[in-house]
């Protein structure tokens, strides 16, 4: 029994050891050390360099307001897609979400008969009531759930790797809006409101859903069940099948919730730009993807922040906007963004290496 | 087939000190894969507060055997029973539910998330509904990890992909206990560890035992059983050839056993029965 003794003597120097190595960093280095953190750095640094370059400029109410309203609709996709890229999937087919949601709005509208002649879909911002906003919302989420639903069963059941998948759903849908468009886009003003107003004075209505979507979004991915579920099966599926998951039906509703987000943001975009867009928002997908794997959600599944993707879609939207105010040749953002998002990813890789080397 | 209603061990000396049913017990299991049999009407039990090594060559069965006592593969014949009750573990979240949790060889655990979010993973605490309740998971976890001298307690935000191979063994093994009311099965859990961390594995597998589950461990590291087991049963050919209690026994006899020169238990044949 001695034998045993020491052993387990040794056992608890050893436990010691490695509870004094791993006590040591404080959360604050933790936090240091975290992708989120240097991102963040790095957005604050982007602006008080612009700030400094542009004063009076860049660094005003109205500029910022401007930001804001533009990243807004990205930001709502972006939200939706890092839960995707958290399974370690991936949602080419945003832009069709984002189509086929302003084409489900559209066309839901031209449906409505308004009293005294025409359809909802041509009435003036003034004219707009909020039944037919509410009828366009439930079009453009019936086009994201579809989507959604469609790419969660390829991906899931007939198990085509996710990026083929959603190309195959990209085309397609692209192709189901150009069929019920005809080709050709529909102007409306119906659900301005949506976008320009103030419910909450000084925060314009697409800002103030933005902002909405994103505490929804940081809640469900860092505090519910559905979040941690998500995060388990991008980081091992095998072990979320053991416990009991049932892995591929979470996986659908992951990319019903990547669909439904597509298509709220072809809601918005609609009612911010006043008209459908087919044949636009090509490269919707890959600036969502962007911002989401610079903000620290990482490719592999498993790890991924809310916070940070909010981050990673203001550093091109800032990148841009101060190239434009300081008279740098715009062009320039997105080579700036290409390196910016390699390094990023690289970091991510480093710090994944050296976590998993013990 | 219920050839044999009892199964009086053919060693015989352990059967005055057993009193309690087996909290788990196989009679008869027959398991075939088209033509290939890999279980001839093989008998287990495991009985509680006890370490029942199950050990055998490879093709032996014994991972056949213990799919199907943690419900990932259904015999083709046999009886299984849990606390003496017939059961049909019809796949792992029933077995899960008779209070039989498996540890696997190959770390089913989440490496990004932490200690606690692996333990109460698919079990969640719940709040609001949707919401999970991370500072009470985490509050039961630290206190489980006390309790079974898991010394990692301060370690409990970090992703366990930071831990050793060691700690990551320990928090599967304390996710096993924390849930299991009878069985623990456990796939060869110290093949992957070095010489310490198997030691901490094996103290946490004698401390897991003496709070009276029946631990069930499959190893090929002989001394190892020999160390931590206080029944053997040996696997041979899809059946049970030889029992042994703590101290009955040696490297030797085992080999013997495990190659076929030796056996305490009826012929297979006669084991098989009418199952054939």
């Amino acid at each position: 029994m001695s034998e045993n003794t020491q052993v387990k003597l040794e056992a608890e120097v050893q436990g010691d050891v490695i509870a004094a190595e791993e006590a040591r960093p404080s959360r604050l280095q933790r936090l240091a050390s975290s992708q989120v953190l240097i991102t963040l750095g790095f957005l604050l640094v982007l602006m008080v360099v612009f700030s400094l370059m542009a004063p009076g400029q860049f660094d005003t109410g109205s500029n910022f307001t401007l930001l804001a309203q533009n990243v807004a609709i990205l930001t709502v996709v972006s939200v939706g897609t890092t839960f995707v890229i958290a399974t370690a999937g991936i949602d080419l087919s945003i832009p069709s979400g984002i189509i086929l949601g302003e084409v489900f709005a559209a066309q839901a509208l031209s449906r409505i008969t308004v009293p005294g002649g025409g359809t909802a879909v041509d009435v003036q911002a003034s004219d707009t009531k909020a039944s037919y906003i509410l009828v366009a919302l439930v079009a453009s989420l019936a086009a994201g759930l579809l989507l959604g639903t469609l790419n969660g069963f390829i991906v899931a059941y007939m198990r085509i790797p996710p990026m083929l998948a959603t190309l195959g759903t990209l085309g397609a849908g692209l192709g189901v809006a150009l069929l019920l468009q005809k080709g050709v886009n529909t102007a409306s003003y119906a659900l301005n409101p949506v976008a320009t107003g103030h419910l909450i004075p000084g925060i314009t209505n697409l800002v103030l859903i933005g902002i909405l979507v994103v505490i929804v979004g940081f809640v469900g991915m860092h505090y519910s069940v559905f979040g941690r579920h998500t995060l388990a099966i991008g980081s091992n599926d095998e072990a979320a099948r053991r416990v009991g998951i049932k892995v591929q039906r979470h996986l659908v509703k992951v990319y019903i919730v990547g669909g439904l987000a597509s298509g709220f943001g072809g809601f918005l975009s609609l009612a911010y730009f006043s008209t459908t867009s087919v044949g636009g928002h090509t490269t919707d997908n890959l600036q969502a993807i962007t911002a989401v794997a610079l903000g620290g959600t990482s490719l592999f599944g498993g790890v991924a922040t809310i916070l940070g993707t909010v981050i990673g879609v203001w550093i091109p939207a800032v990148l841009q906007n101060g190239f434009i105010i300081v008279g740098v040749n715009p062009y320039w953002q997105m080579i700036a963004v290409g390196f910016v998002l390699v390094l990023a990813v690289w970091l991510d890789q480093l710090r994944r290496r050296s976590q998993n080397r013990r | 087939m219920t050839s044999q209603p009892s199964m009086e061990p053919a060693g015989g000396p352990d059967v005055a000190t057993q009193t309690a049913p087996p909290a788990l017990e196989a009679r008869s299991i027959v398991k075939t894969f088209g033509t290939v049999r890999a279980l001839r009407g093989v008998s287990f039990e495991a009985f509680p507060g006890e370490v029942t090594a199950l050990v055998g060559d490879n093709g032996a069965g014994k991972s056949t055997l213990i799919k199907i006592l943690s419900g990932v593969l259904s015999p083709t014949s046999g009886e299984v029973f849990v606390d003496g009750r017939r059961v049909t573990i019809a796949d792992p979240q029933a077995a899960a539910r008779m209070g039989i949790e498996t540890v696997y060889q190959d770390l089913a655990l989440a490496p990004d998330l932490d200690a606690a979010s692996n333990v109460f993973l698919g079990r969640e605490l719940r709040r609001f509904w949707i919401l999970h309740d991370q500072p009470e998971m985490r509050r039961q976890t630290v206190q489980r990890f006390r309790e079974l001298g898991v010394g990692m307690v301060q370690d409990m935000r970090v992703p366990v992909a930071s831990f050793s191979g060691g700690q990551r063994q320990s928090v599967a093994i304390a996710r096993a206990a924390m849930w299991a009311e009878h069985v623990i099965i456990m796939d060869e859990p110290t093949a992957a560890l070095g010489v310490i961390q198997t030691a901490k594995v094996l103290d946490l597998i004698r401390t897991v035992r003496d709070r009276g589950l029946a631990v069930v461990f499959i190893s090929h590291n002989l001394p190892q059983v020999l160390e931590v087991a206080d029944r053997i049963e040996v696997m041979r050919l899809g059946a049970r050839v030889a029992r042994f209690r703590r101290g009955e026994t040696d490297v030797d006899r085992l080999i013997a056993a495990i190659s076929g020169a030796y056996t305490n238990e009826p012929s297979i044949d006669q084991a098989t029965g009418g199952a054939r």
